[in-house]
């Protein structure tokens, strides 16, 4: 194999960090020289895997056979435009994770330092191997490792009962996803008893078993990527995780379930039918509402966070629904444009929600708080932080100039489109999901304000808030990098769509590369349709504001005095008075609140002692997941029954199972 | 070049009078206001005496209040003014139109809103975060609407440019489109929720209970507080600009057309003065709704944006 070519690098950067690991585990006390040596190794890698996936979005696809594996059963590679750019993702996302995480594992936290190494790097070897595999039983045993590596890396602090429930719910529906593809491989090889994703292609499916596949392929990816009903183990596992894994997790590991969800739909599965994209986009919008309607309401900061990433995975979700449909319709160019959207918003989730994860582990060694009613006011005791998080913050509640807007820009741009086409009923889905999409981005905005606001700006809400420090510089160096990350695509929108379209064009025949005019404007269709150009954008914002600094300075002054916050009249004001997390979510708890599921303890006037409580909880969990789970009890006890513990019972169900066959074998 | 150069000499122009204009359309609602109300009023230039009185006076600003909570008002200004500029007022097709359509001006509007809700979160008073939490949940509800108002628009000029749909808008042979009715109450009801005015917000109140706006920018004095209220003020300005240009787009020229542009001066000073005449008598007739009240009112904005999309989409297409 070429060492030099793009397939070899990315195989070697794997191989790399599954030797990190090993040396991690090998000494899995030597902090000093894990935290200074390995992770930053481990990220150096990693921006030599984003820039072979960069490369490899021009070159041609390159395919590989391993002869490792079981005998007669070699693992395929094959390291096309799609691989490329998930790669690129990976790439670019672990390097800012890996450098963060340099400064961040401390001695003393559940799992040892070494063997959270090992799991950290196996996951990321993993989800490069999946990105990577030609064939289902590579990409199965590669998709295994990543969930079991991730499960230990959940379950790192594991002495903690919600943590080890939080990791087994993780690991069980991760499981039904893995099912779930493993039939749709069995689906996909269509009789050839071929495995190769190569002869996949081949294969002609009628319309029954191509929908058979596609449901399938829904609900395994759908697992992992945390699709409404099956969403329930992200707020869980996420938020237990190290802030490091759980970055990774949000950012990349959702995103392997899209990359898969791609792969599968635009490459392996030869036919379309219209109304599958009709399905992923209804999925797609409830999931995304869901999400931020849930995310409004919690009380713990990495929770909500998880939840947004809910609500990401479903703008991703609404994009390729859109694109599915119109591909279905041979209405190629507004594949593209949809595609693009997905793709463009999987990069931006990608910076931003890792840029937030890590922030809240800053936080969270600062001050050891996770809860939002309890922190506040920490701009002024870790300005790093909190300047860069704000960055994140704006990128994710979809503001221009920053990318969480552009992706979501895209995606409205689609929507604008769709009644060009030839379903009148398709038409009229239209307004009911671009409101949808609307409000969920509005309300994404809602959101992150709470985040913010509560996080970083008003009074300490605890005396002990004041002790917190800044983070230090390895983790300066991550969030910076991420922070620019998010910056960078979202005012280089013009090069980011001449990149995706090389992932773009081979999947949908269409690309929108020539559409965007120069690097400043982007119009994906036309100019005169729409265009926007984020560099102008700030650039003018940015001479405004210093246009009227400088005319108050020149014609007034600069004076300034500062004085007690102005108490309307009471004399005494104290944090406790300041909004709670709670107080946030109450508008959203009223407005949605048939999402949710509610009990309310309200106090009496006469109790002495007067308390108030609300527990919001999840319907799905006692519509879905209970009456499941007491199903399973149910059965489990029914074959239970069979199991006596006497020795003699067991002789005689021997016994009768040996009559049972002589019988079978007399005739 | 030439029409490059001409392009920036309108621009500025417009520019230029958004800003110099903006507080007397506020002096005018608020005249109009007084007289509906049996006062005499202090007059309309009453804005621009308020403007250079907080800008001489010193800014006091609490022990804890952190940097975000200087850069706001500028921003917020920055913002507005941005706004201003995007939004076609004396003339189509000028450069900064090119740089951001109607979604991008949607994001602006709810960047100003984060901004501007963030500092009032900075320094940590009781009244402070309730405001920041009310107009969030007001943008929540009207961005959606204002978005779905603005895609009727588009889907009639298939295009979301501002400038193109003003072009298209105004072109259009003079048919009655009950989409754009629709569209046309939800706009109304969308902008007076978006500009804290009554029912949903009263700019006039003491009663700090009772504030959204109010509320947020309570801890802000001096310079600060004059730059939000002329944001404000432009707010007010681009939205009521943003009415015109959807729903009344009749005389508003192509760019480097200067005649044409001396001719739509005086129509749109006329169209404003209606406006905010009209704006002042919805705020006399009308009573403040309980904040509880607020999600109907903007729901059902929502609901008749989301209701004009579909007879677009149904009866005219």
């Amino acid at each position: 194999m070429m060492p030099g070519s793009p397939l070899g690098l990315a195989l070697g950067v794997a191989l790399f960090w599954l030797l990190l690991g090993c040396v991690g585990v090998g000494f899995p006390h030597r902090l000093p020289l894990i935290s200074r040596v390995l992770f930053p190794a481990g990220a150096l890698a990693a921006l030599v895997l984003a820039f072979t996936g960069l490369t490899a979005l021009t070159g041609a696809p390159e395919a590989r056979v391993l002869p490792i594996g079981l005998p007669g059963l070699p693992i395929h590679l094959r390291l096309d435009a799609l691989s490329g750019f998930f790669l690129l993702l990976l790439g670019a996302t672990t390097a800012g994770v890996s450098v963060f995480a340099a400064g961040y594992f401390r001695r003393g936290e559940g799992t040892a330092p070494g063997l959270l190494c090992l799991y950290y790097h196996v996951f990321l070897a993993s989800m490069a191997l999946v990105m990577l595999a030609d064939d289902a039983y590579g990409f199965m045993v590669f998709w295994e490792t990543m969930a079991l590596s991730s499960y230990f890396l959940v379950t790192s602090d594991h002495r903690k009962a919600e943590i080890r429930r939080a990791g087994f719910l993780y690991i069980l529906i991760a499981h039904i996803g893995a099912i779930s593809i493993l039939l749709l491989f069995g689906v996909l090889q269509g009789g050839t008893n071929d495995y190769t994703f190569g002869a996949m292609r081949a294969v002609q499916h009628p319309p029954f078993w191509g929908t058979v596949a596609f449901a399938l392929a829904l609900a395994g990816f759908g697992a992992k990527a945390g699709i409404v009903p099956l969403h329930v183990w992200l707020p869980d596992a996420h938020p237990a995780a190290p802030s490091p894994v759980s970055a990774l997790m949000s950012a990349v590991m959702l995103k392997t379930a899209i990359y898969g969800f791609l792969r599968v739909m635009f490459d392996l599965l030869g036919m379309q039918s219209w109304w599958w994209g009709v399905v992923v986009m209804t999925l797609g919008l409830v999931t995304a509402l869901y999400g931020v309607v849930f995310s409004a309401v919690q009380s713990d900061m990495k929770r909500l966070l998880a939840y947004s990433s809910i609500e990401n995975i479903g703008f991703i979700m609404v994009g390729i629904g859109l694109a599915i449909t119109f591909r279905a319709y041979a209405m190629q160019a507004l594949a593209a444009l949809a595609l693009t959207a997905a793709l463009y918003h999987s990069l931006n989730h990608a910076f931003f929600k890792s840029l937030l994860f890590l922030s809240t582990g800053s936080v969270l060694h600062a001050t050891n708080e996770r809860g939002l009613g309890k922190l506040g006011g920490l701009i002024h005791h870790m300005p790093w932080v909190a300047w860069l998080a704000l960055v994140g913050t704006l990128a994710i509640a979809g503001l221009p100039p920053l990318n969480g807007f552009m992706s979501e820009w895209l995606l409205l741009q689609a929507f604008l489109l769709t009644p060009g086409l030839p379903q009148p009923y398709l038409n009229m889905l239209v307004p009911a999901a671009a409101a949808a999409v609307a409000l969920a981005a509005a309300l994404a905005g809602y959101v992150m304000v709470k985040f913010y606001g509560i996080v970083f700006l008003g009074q300490p809400r605890e005396e002990r808030l004041a002790g917190a420090h800044d983070c230090g510089p390895w983790e300066r160096i991550g969030l910076t990098w991420l922070a620019t990350g998010c910056i960078a695509l979202g005012l280089l929108p013009a090069w980011v769509i001449s990149t995706t379209d090389a992932v773009v064009r081979p999947l949908t025949g269409a690309g929108l590369g020539a559409a965007s005019s120069g690097w400043l404007y982007v119009a994906p269709i036309d100019p005169q349709r729409a265009s926007y150009s984020p560099a102008l954008f700030l650039a003018v914002i940015v001479a405004l504001v210093a246009l009227a600094f400088a005319a108050v300075r020149l014609f007034y002054h600069g004076r300034l005095r500062r004085s007690l916050p102005w108490g309307c009249g009471f004399p005494q004001l104290n944090a406790r008075m300041q909004d709670t997390a709670e107080g946030f979510g109450q508008p959203v708890r009223q407005i949605f609140e048939p999402f949710f599921r509610m009990q309310r303890e309200l106090p009496l006037a006469t109790d002495s002692a007067p308390r108030y409580r609300v527990v919001v909880e999840d319907h799905l969990w006692h519509w879905l997941y209970l009456p499941a789970a007491r199903l399973v009890g149910r059965v489990t006890a029914a074959v239970s029954l069979l199991q006596r513990g006497r020795i003699s019972v067991y002789l005689m169900y021997s016994f009768g199972t040996l009559l049972l066959l002589l019988l079978f074998v007399q005739r | 070049m030439n029409t490059t150069l001409s392009g920036a000499v309108a621009q500025a122009t417009e520019f230029a009078l958004a800003v110099a204009l903006a507080p007397l359309l506020t002096g005018w609602v608020n005249q109009c206001r007084a007289w509906l109300q049996n006062r005499t009023g202090p007059g309309p230039l009453q804005p621009y005496r308020m403007l250079v009185k907080l800008f001489r006076k010193e800014p006091v600003l609490a022990h804890n209040a952190s940097a975000l909570f200087r850069m706001t008002p500028y921003i917020l200004f920055g913002c507005t003014g941005l706004a201003a500029a995007i939004v076609p007022t004396l003339g189509t097709g000028l450069p900064f139109n090119a740089a951001a359509d109607a979604i991008a001006l949607v994001g602006l509007l709810a960047l100003a809103r984060v901004f501007i809700s963030l500092a009032a979160m900075d320094v940590g008073t009781a009244f402070g975060t309730l405001g920041a939490r009310r107009e969030m949940m007001v943008g929540f509800l009207a961005e959606p609407a204002l978005l779905m108002v603005l895609f009727t628009a588009s889907l009639i000029s298939q295009s979301t440019s501002l400038s193109t749909m003003v072009q298209t808008l105004s072109r259009m042979e003079f048919v009655i489109y009950p989409s754009l009715a629709f569209a046309g109450v939800a706009f109304t009801m969308v902008s007076l929720a978006e500009n804290a005015r009554i029912p949903i917000d009263n700019p006039a109140t003491h009663l700090e209970l009772t504030m959204i706006h109010e509320a947020m920018v309570l801890e802000y004095s001096g310079r600060h507080l004059a730059l939000i209220e002329w944001a404000a003020s432009l707010k007010l300005f681009v939205y009521s600009c943003m009415g015109i240009a959807l729903f009344l787009p009749l005389g508003i020229p192509q760019a480097g057309d200067w005649t044409g542009i001396v001719l739509a001066l005086p129509a749109l000073a006329l169209k404003l003065a209606a406006g905010g005449a009209a704006l002042a008598l919805i705020e006399t007739l009308s009573a403040k709704l309980r904040i509880f009240r607020a999600p109907e009112f903007l729901g059902a904005a929502f609901l008749l944006a989301v209701l004009a999309m579909l007879i677009h989409l149904l009866l005219e297409h």
